[in-house]
């Protein structure tokens, strides 16, 4: 692979942003993704190929914090690193030259204000080249149910954090799969399992973000 | 006011309050309801709870303020109201606790990442700041900052208590056990980076809460005196780890699981040890019964 491609990949990994980003503290004054990608694309790399890259070095940090080897600022740091260099090829996503894997409906369920993990997600399915519409925190089934419908083939995420929410999701993923039972679900949050995730009805349960990344490209191939 | 530190020199081991949130829902606060708001809108209710530990036997009790933060209250719409709510939940604990029983003014995460950049460290600041003074106003005799994941809001957090009221801080960290078998909070700080910096901010009791059962705080513990032989340490456990299924919520550890296991924790260098998400007045109770009683 071009060694340019290579560093690219490596500063998402490492959530090397820019050149005077003082993170991580052995990259200092190293040029970031964002310098490296403007110069590939200069130079005439595909921004396919960038684009490719990014996601490899976003599924490094993803299962490396799926092993707990890091920790939350280590993936948002990575995210950083990523959105400066989609900053770059939105022209390219705009012209159709190059296209996401699929769309994805996020939202943490109504009742619950919790972000983080949900975020966290995002982040990680952004990194790995799906786009994501996500509809935010306390989100009532109506409005999941409404987008869907304007999203046609879009897989959907459910989080939630406290206990007390949990009838929520469950009562979201009953009625998306009432309405749109081709629709997959997968749904995250403290005190779930894969166990009750099936009961529930949804689809998948992962613990972390990666896990969601492989559940997406799991289905993308069935 | 009485003073936390004293009632530790005087008794090297005190009992805490439980669960809060449980509770409140078992009265029917609804999933998306702020619970803060209860205690104006539902003030018996949140006195009930109060109580209950008080007459379990509980040394001392928090205060229904845990999202009580200008920034969590803004979700609801309740910013202007934050000065209010607190010092209401202050109040409501300090008529249970009467006056010999310690009040603790529960302090939570703000919910903002600070390292995103969201949010300004001074407005957090500012909003700790707010939040202890109302509790302070109210009647607590100390603070605690409590299921803190991030060393740089923790002691924001700890300092605005600190510098805006003078009282006592407790401040606690929620770890989880990772792959390795290690401690860590989900922003990656272990028990032992969480000893220095928050000691540096002002704390004057450390520890840990929700999360875990004991048998994982009595590894916290562990750590946390090993590096620091002297700094008494809280510990709020959960009753064990939730499992959600068939449509509730069960958290698997009785009041006599907790019991067993008391004693281990004291001798691990717990001093203050009450409950977290969970548990109840009967926790609390078989808990008294245990150290105590003996």
């Amino acid at each position: 692979m071009n060694e340019l491609v290579e560093r690219i990949s490596l500063c998402i990994e490492r959530g090397k942003v820019n050149k005077i980003a003082p993170y991580p503290p052995d990259l200092r004054n190293q040029e970031g993704s964002d310098e490296l990608t403007k110069q590939a694309l200069e130079e005439g790399v595909g921004p396919d190929i960038i684009l490719k890259a990014c996601n490899d070095g976003m599924q490094r940090i993803g299962e490396r914090f799926s092993r707990n080897e890091v920790f939350v600022p280590e993936l948002l740091m990575a995210a950083k690193a990523m959105q400066a260099v989609m900053v770059h090829l939105e022209p390219f996503f705009k012209k159709g030259s190059i296209k996401a894997k699929g769309k994805f409906v996020l939202g943490t369920v109504a009742g619950d204000l919790h972000d983080i993990g949900k975020n966290l997600v995002r982040m990680v399915i952004e990194g790995n080249g799906w786009e994501v519409i996500d509809l935010g925190a306390d989100v009532k089934s109506a409005k999941f149910l409404e987008t869907i419908k304007n999203t046609p083939g879009c897989v959907v995420g459910l989080s939630a954090l406290l206990t007390t929410t949990m009838v929520n999701m469950s009562k979201t993923v009953q009625e998306i799969k009432a309405q749109f039972p081709a629709t997959k679900i997968i749904v995250g949050g403290a005190p779930l399992t894969m166990e009750a995730a099936l009961k529930m009805g949804a689809d998948s349960y992962s613990h972390d973000p990666q896990g969601a990344v492989a559940f997406l490209d799991k289905i993308s191939v069935a | 006011m009485n003073s936390l530190l004293t009632a530790l020199k005087n008794k090297k081991v005190l009992i805490s309050d439980g669960a809060w949130g449980t509770y409140l829902h078992q009265r029917g606060l609804q999933p998306g309801e702020c619970p803060e708001l209860w205690n104006v809108t539902h003030r018996s209710d949140v006195f009930a709870i109060a109580k209950s530990y008080i007459d379990a036997g509980a040394d001392m009790i928090l205060t229904n303020s845990f999202g009580g933060s200008p920034l969590k209250l803004n979700h609801f719409g309740l910013l202007d109201r934050t000065a209010e709510l607190n010092e209401a939940a202050a109040k409501i604990s300090r008529e249970a606790a009467g006056v010999e029983k310690l009040v603790l003014g529960s302090m939570g995460p703000t919910g903002a990442i600070l390292m995103m950049g969201e949010v300004s460290e001074q407005e957090v600041y500012d909003g700790f700041s707010r939040q202890a003074q109302a509790l302070k106003k109210g009647g607590v005799d100390a603070i605690c900052v409590e299921t803190m994941s991030a060393i740089d809001e923790a002691s924001i957090a700890v300092r605005a208590a600190k510098e805006s009221t003078g009282l006592e801080v407790v401040c606690t960290f929620t770890f989880e056990k990772t792959a390795a078998g290690e401690y860590r909070t989900m922003m990656g700080v272990s028990p032992s980076e969480m000893v220095q910096a928050i000691k540096e901010a002002g704390a004057s009791v450390i520890g840990t809460n929700c999360g875990n059962g004991f048998d994982q705080m009595i590894d916290i513990v562990k750590e946390i005196r090993g590096i620091d032989p002297l700094t008494p340490i809280l510990v709020h456990a959960n009753a064990g780890k939730p499992l959600y299924q068939d449509g509730k919520t069960v958290f698997p550890e009785t009041p006599e699981m907790m019991a067993a296991k008391v004693q281990d924790l004291i001798n691990s260098g717990a001093n203050i040890i009450g409950g977290c998400c969970g548990t109840t007045p009967a926790h609390i109770q078989r808990l008294v019964h245990a150290i105590r009683v003996h």
